[in-house]
């Protein structure tokens, strides 16, 4: 379902990505991680069509994103980082317009909504105006915009940031969920949601991609069998000053 | 073509909505009716006149329109970048031209709406006197087009910055830029030593130029092709700088 070959971005003379490729397919869910700045957003930018690449290529459902952009866009439901929506809008307002947005009218949009609403458990606050919202509930109002068209391809750029243990719980088990009719990428800094949640694990670090295989894989890797201190072992810390 | 159009009609009921979800919108149209009017009646000389017409009330338009179109502008882009909602928002399938045109068509109706609730002073006239309607109704079209202009300028200062302030103030400069080059008293002291073409070809740039036109009733096919160049300009210019902030 989603392809990514020989990716890479610049910005000036900072390479942000560098050749990543991997495949995602139906009823995958693969985690993204990796230390801060590791290239994990941008490349999940490239994916969902909001900055170009400086080199390599994306094709999402078959079809190319620079080339088809408007398809590919249809099939992607989105998440990006920081979960951003229109704050002085109501929770229900910024639904139907995301909707709206995606086709929807009617009825259709009516019960996409009503479905995104219950999955997300945002029928308390639906006439609350986002600005008033907590984190959590603010998080989840952007998780079902990236849900209301029911798309093929979902990329959550840290869907579990900010929530407290319980709401943690519940995106995971719905990530899970989801991940059995679809293709799923989320990124994430929690190592234990990697096992929770995901089917397989690509680590990034520095724009390069370290380590791809089943979270049970990478744990074998390390010595102690912990995907923590695997982790720790290929990626860098951005305090540690490169040498040479 | 019906499909994109649908799109930029979303978008816009949005960017409307917002206007009347915040104070935004009625600060904005009580500042403007009661600015518009106090500067008809008294720097304008509404009844020293002594005519029924409505130039006391559009002579002034440009420059209040100066500062007020800008501030209606001037979140357009900003804020989304400012919030990241232009994630959501270019991420969505839909072309970046149909959210920018979008949000203009919003922004540019609640100006229309705006200036529409001036009523009064046209009300006020013919109840008084017998004004020439065709020649305020060409008043308003020029007017309208006037602010479709300043505000083309504000969404590409809106792009440049998620800062509202300096988009702002940089579309106020952009503006004054517009009218002064036509302003008379300063092409007046231009034409002491430039030569007479020279300065009539710079004022053709001018908004004044082209807005005085409708003013006295004559719409001339070059004065509209103006304004609908400077807005198409602009906009395609805000298409270029979302393009490039993309890219990186």
């Amino acid at each position: 379902m989603i392809k990514v070959e020989n990716l890479s971005k610049s910005f000036g003379s900072k390479r942000a990505v560098e050749g990543v490729s991997f495949e995602v397919g139906k009823g995958e869910v693969l985690g993204f991680l990796g230390p801060n700045g590791a290239g994990k957003s941008t490349t999940m930018r490239m994916i969902t069509g909001f900055i170009p690449p400086s080199a390599g290529s994306v094709s999402v459902c078959g079809l190319d994103v620079q080339e088809n952009p408007i398809e590919v866009k249809r099939s992607i439901g989105y998440l990006p980082e920081a979960a951003p929506s229109y704050t002085e809008m109501s929770v229900l307002s910024f639904l139907r317009f995301a909707a709206e947005m995606r086709g929807l009218r009617g009825e259709g949009r009516r019960s996409a909504i009503r479905r995104v609403v219950e999955l997300c458990h945002l029928e308390n606050v639906l006439g609350q105006t986002i600005d008033t919202l907590s984190k959590g509930f603010r998080h989840r109002t952007c998780l079902a915009q990236a849900l209301v068209h029911d798309p093929e391809v979902l990329i959550l750029d840290e869907p579990t940031d900010g929530l407290d243990p319980n709401q943690k719980h519940e995106v995971r088990t719905l990530i899970r969920e989801m991940g059995e009719s679809k293709a799923i990428i989320f990124s994430t800094h929690i190592l234990e949601e990697v096992e929770a949640a995901c089917t397989r694990a690509i680590i990034i670090d520095r724009g390069r991609i370290v380590a791809n295989g089943t979270p049970q894989e990478l744990k074998a890797r390390a010595a102690t069998g912990k995907l923590e201190d695997f982790f720790r072992s290929i990626t860098r810390s951005d305090t540690v000053t490169e040498s040479a | 073509m019906k499909a994109s159009w649908a799109a930029i009609w979303t978008i816009a009921k949005r960017e409307l909505a917002a206007y009347f979800e915040s104070p935004v919108a009625y600060v904005f149209l009580v500042i403007f009716l009661l600015l518009a009017g106090f500067f008809t009646f008294t720097f304008g000389g509404f009844f020293e006149r002594g005519e029924a017409s409505l130039a006391a009330f559009f002579n002034w338009l440009p420059w209040l329109f100066l500062f007020l179109v800008p501030a209606a502008g001037m979140r357009l882009w900003s804020e989304e970048r400012r919030l990241g909602t232009i994630e959501l928002l270019l991420t969505m399938p839909i072309a970046t031209w149909q959210a920018i045109v979008g949000k203009f068509l919003a922004s540019w109706l609640f100006l229309i709406a705006a200036l529409a609730l001036s009523f009064p002073i046209v009300a006020t006239v013919n109840w008084l006197g017998d004004p020439d309607n065709g020649v305020i109704a060409s008043g308003y079209v020029g007017a309208a087009l006037l602010a479709g202009a300043y505000l083309a300028i504000s969404c590409l200062t809106s792009a440049l910055t998620r800062n509202q302030v300096i988009a702002f103030i940089l579309a106020v400069v952009l503006c004054l830029a517009l009218i002064l080059v036509g302003f008379s008293p300063l092409t007046d002291l231009l034409a002491r030593w430039a030569s007479p073409w020279l300065v009539e070809a710079i004022s053709k740039f001018s908004v004044l130029t082209h807005y005085d036109g409708f003013q006295k009733g004559v719409l001339d096919s070059r004065d509209l092709l103006y304004f609908l160049s400077v807005m198409a300009y602009a906009l395609f210019a805000t298409g270029v700088v979302i393009r490039n902030h993309r890219t990186g």
